[in-house]
């Protein structure tokens, strides 16, 4: 049976995802022993967000709003093993670096101070409630696997993966670093 | 005639194995005239140890207390470790406090790549903090013409101090505060810019082993600091 993954984006900019599509031909190989069940690369809709019996999850980003605590908990309880990918996800990294403003300022900024169409009108849907402070995903659930870099590299992604279905436990510290 | 003066020697062993060294060397110069890594950060070699940051703490067989190696003199038939579960533990929770209590974002630094913290984190095999983040908040000083002082990355390691004092003998830098609260000022915590004992020569910036003080002008890793003129400036002055 295959391997059942999950990727989920949370406060990031996405470019650990583009690092795991980085890993380019290894990603046949890897379609042989993974099946992709929920992740912004595929589009499948589940009725609770994420299908039961995930076996490994990868998580981008930082929990920053209420939104991203909800999935994160909800992606948790599914998955047997979960990875923090990149340093968004591990220190909060740049999107960690607002936890250096207040709130009301950061919002002044954004949508008053530098935006060029309505200026000065806050969000009141899509955008969804900040948390007062940005943390890193193991500050919110309980985390398996640290993959630090910013974006890690994709040498690393497929060293952990492939060393995880072959029963082993990665070394990280060998292949990648904060800010790799 | 000159006297040549009396060397004593001393004989103990690091992790069983059996090393000398000179009565008046540390663990840790012994340590590295052996071969044996021991984790540090405010050691510096050039200037005077302080025991600033712990990470270089040692066990010594018999004793209950850690010592940090770079300020401990070595005694004849010592037995010291310095790689138990223990001292692993420690050296962790050491790194991750550095972390936790200010700023790093590596992937926007100046120092990435060329970083003694980031470093030592691969050293003792650290890929994330389980303390939370302190997040403070703490102003860049970029009054300097050439220089700029970011808070967010210091360790407080005093490396800065000691150059300034020790070697270049200007004195511009003291640590104010206490404990998590300390910073390193400048003067008396005026801009570095109107400092009037600063010099302008810059070895603040290059023993500094983080993104801490840089030179202006540098982007995103490309800090890589010059340190050759410490050793070279030590013998000049005759220290051993
Ligand atoms: S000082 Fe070192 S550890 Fe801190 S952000 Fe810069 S590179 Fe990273
Ligand atoms: S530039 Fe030289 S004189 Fe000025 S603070 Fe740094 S070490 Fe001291
Ligand atoms: S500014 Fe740099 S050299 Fe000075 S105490 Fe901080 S980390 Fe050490
Ligand atoms: S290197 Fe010894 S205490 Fe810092």
């Amino acid at each position: 049976m295959k391997t059942k993954l999950a990727t989920l984006w949370l406060d990031g900019c996405s470019g650990c995802h583009m690092s795991f599509l980085d890993m380019d031909e290894r990603l046949i190989e890897l379609a042989q022993r993974i099946e992709v069940v929920s992740s912004p690369y595929v589009d499948f809709k589940y009725p609770d967000y994420f299908p039961d019996g995930i076996d490994v999850a990868i998580v981008e980003g930082s929990v920053s709003s209420e939104e991203d605590l909800h999935k994160i908990k909800l992606l948790r309880a599914k998955t047997k093993f979960l990875i923090s990918l990149g340093d968004c996800a591990i220190t909060g990294n740049v999107s960690g670096m607002r936890n250096l403003i207040e709130i009301p300022d950061m919002m002044d900024f954004v949508y008053n101070e530098t935006a060029d169409v309505n200026k000065g009108v806050m969000p009141t849907k899509v955008v969804p409630p900040l948390l007062k402070k940005v943390i890193p995903i193991n500050q919110a659930v309980h985390v398996d696997l640290f993959i630090p870099g910013c974006p890690p590299p994709a040498d690393a992604i497929y060293y952990a993966l492939s060393e995880l279905l072959n029963g082993n436990t990665p070394d990280m510290s060998k292949v990648t670093r904060f800010g790799k | 005639m000159i006297e040549k003066p009396r060397i004593r020697v001393k004989t103990f062993k690091i992790d069983g194995i059996d090393v000398t060294g000179r009565a008046d060397q540390t663990v840790l110069d012994v340590a590295i005239e052996n071969g044996i890594d021991i984790p540090r950060l405010c050691y510096m070699e050039g200037l005077k140890s302080i025991g600033a940051c712990r990470l270089c703490l040692v066990e010594i067989e018999g004793q209950r207390g850690l010592i940090s190696a770079c300020t401990a003199r070595i005694s004849e038939g010592m037995s010291v470790l310095t790689k138990t579960d223990r001292l692993l533990k420690y050296r962790r929770q050491i790194l991750e406090l550095l972390f936790s209590e200010r700023n790093h974002q590596c992937a926007v630094c100046v120092s990435n790549g060329h970083c003694e913290l980031q470093n030592m984190a691969i050293s003792v095999g650290l890929t994330h903090v389980d303390i939370a983040y302190l997040n403070p908040k703490l102003n860049i000083d970029a009054s300097h013409r050439r220089f700029l002082n970011d808070p967010n990355r210091c360790i407080l390691c005093n490396r800065c101090v000691r150059v300034c004092d020790e070697i270049e003998g200007a004195h511009t830098w003291d640590l104010l505060g206490r404990g998590v609260d300390t910073r390193v000022v400048t003067d008396l915590d005026e801009h570095w810019g109107i400092s009037e004992s600063c010099t302008g020569c810059g070895k603040c910036v290059h023993v500094c082993p983080t993104g801490a003080l840089s030179e202006k002008g540098v982007s995103v890793a490309e800090m890589a600091k010059r340190r050759n003129f410490l050793p070279y400036l030590k013998s000049n002055r005759g220290i051993s």
